[in-house]
């Protein structure tokens, strides 16, 4: 199990030292301010749009992310090693799709509170909102890690992993940003965060299978 | 029964012997496909005009069957990536790799002649109905797959990576199709498949039917003839690479 923490702990430090980590908050935050430039200042707007808005930019920001999964491992050969070791690389896999939640994701969401309140969301919204997203974004990562790991062997594959990705973000989005818009009435939607826990879950499950069988099918 | 299937498309998994059967199959296919579009139009342009919906209620004779094409297109893709990957069919990722484009093209011309209907009967080229964005959807799938196929040189790699891909996918098109369902519905409801008392008159059930095998059989002969192209191209990759060696 020592392994898997190892591996889980050096992605995500990889992550946070290449500079990764500031990027994506960076990319979060320039994508909140072109809002307003985009839809005009007025702050009811904005607001009514907010829980939305601050969804696509996250999956946008993540998205960008996702071709460092295991793109770099795969092309200097760590990935070949890592298959040798006696850890299923079912749990490498988990491993490093642990680091990135860690290392992207969780700075991600901690800084979803301030890009909201730049869109007049106010803190009893937020709440619900970060909720949401802890409960979706577990898929976001393990949904994106399947397109990551069929492009794999793609030089330049990050457009590819886009492509592949978005259509498994569709049902993470819907419920999801449906839940956050429930925020701004005040209202806590059971339902859909069940359906975002049980997409996580499923997810948990399934992907890191996939991946693995897509990771060495690039290496055969 | 099982056996008999086995002994088949075991014959079939040499190249050499599917193409000789499939140069006897390409001319009737054609001409049954045609023949069939041929007589499916001129009973579409035959019937006549709703009440409600006036001339532009003939779209629904491309756009109903295309949309059926589309799905069933998907689905082939994803039973012949299972054959080629489980059972080592090699003519599977053929098969698979083959569809593709031609499913794509099913979904684009379902979504347009929707948008085409649209625009007279809903005042609008295109509304974020629950059925129109899963076809979009649909089609963003089929481009990943085609994506996948043209990204990845080595071959063996990309019939693998592409079957991978059509399995998940094929997953997760119900799962889209179930969320987008909830988000948003404005389409009418399917009048075919009510078997028992279709809501459609049998006027214009006649000619949509026609016309769904019509383009049934369009999809098998645009299916069969591209996985000719591909086996040919295998062979002259192949050929190519022998003439390279040798010098």
């Amino acid at each position: 199990m020592s392994v898997f923490w190892a591996i889980c702990r050096q992605h995500a430090v990889l992550a946070w030292r290449g500079g990764h980590t500031t990027l994506a908050v960076a990319f979060l935050f320039i994508g909140v301010t072109l809002m307003p430039f985009g839809l005009g200042p007025e702050l009811a707007l904005l607001q009514a749009l907010a829980p939305g808005l601050l969804w696509v930019v996250l999956i946008m920001a993540l998205l960008t992310s996702l071709d460092r999964l295991f793109q770099a491992d795969y092309e200097d050969g760590s990935l070949d090693q890592m298959m040798l070791m006696p850890l299923p690389l079912e749990f490498v896999v988990l491993a490093k799709l642990l680091g990135h939640y860690i290392a992207l994701v969780l700075p991600l969401l901690l800084a979803v509170p301030l890009a909201g309140l730049l869109l007049n969301l106010a803190p009893a919204h937020l709440p619900m909102l970060l909720l949401a997203m802890l409960a979706g974004s577990p898929a976001l990562v393990l949904l994106g890690g399947i397109g990551a790991s069929l492009a794999v062997s793609v030089r330049r594959g990050g457009l590819l992993t886009v492509l592949l990705s978005l259509p498994f973000y569709v049902p993470v989005m819907i419920f999801g940003a449906g839940a956050s818009r429930q925020a701004l009435a005040g209202e806590v939607d059971e339902t859909r965060l069940a359906i975002l826990l049980l997409i996580s879950l499923a997810s948990l499950l399934a992907a890191p299978v996939a991946i693995a069988a897509a990771l060495r099918n690039a290496v055969r | 029964m099982l056996k008999a299937l086995e002994n088949i498309s075991a014959l079939y998994a040499n190249p050499t012997r599917f193409m000789q059967l499939a140069a006897r199959l390409h001319a009737p296919l054609w001409a049954l496909a045609l023949a069939l579009l041929a007589y499916g139009l001129f009973r579409a342009f035959q019937v006549p005009e709703d009440y409600q919906q006036g001339e532009t209620v003939k779209i629904m004779f491309v756009h109903v069957p295309a949309a059926w094409m589309a799905l069933f297109g998907y689905s082939f893709i994803f039973f012949a990536s299972v054959t080629a990957l489980i059972f080592r069919h090699p003519l599977g990722h053929v098969a698979a790799r083959a569809a593709a484009p031609v499913g794509a093209t099913f979904t684009l011309i379902a979504l347009v002649t929707g948008s085409l209907w649209g625009q007279p009967m809903w005042g609008t080229w295109w509304v974020w109905d629950a059925r129109l964005t899963s076809m979009l959807v649909l089609l963003f799938v089929y481009l990943g797959y085609i994506a996948i196929w043209q990204a990845i040189e080595e071959p063996t790699r990309a019939a693998r990576t592409a079957a991978l891909l059509a399995i998940v996918g094929f997953i997760n098109v119900p799962i889209v199709k179930f969320s987008v369902d909830w988000w948003n519905t404005l389409h009418q409801p399917a009048s075919v498949s009510r078997l028992a008392r279709p809501a459609l008159h049998a006027d214009f059930l006649y000619p949509l039917l026609i016309m769904g095998v019509a383009f049934l059989a369009l999809f098998f002969a645009l299916t069969l003839t591209r996985m000719q192209m591909e086996i040919l191209r295998q062979k002259l990759r192949v050929r190519r690479m022998r003439t390279n060696q040798g010098a």
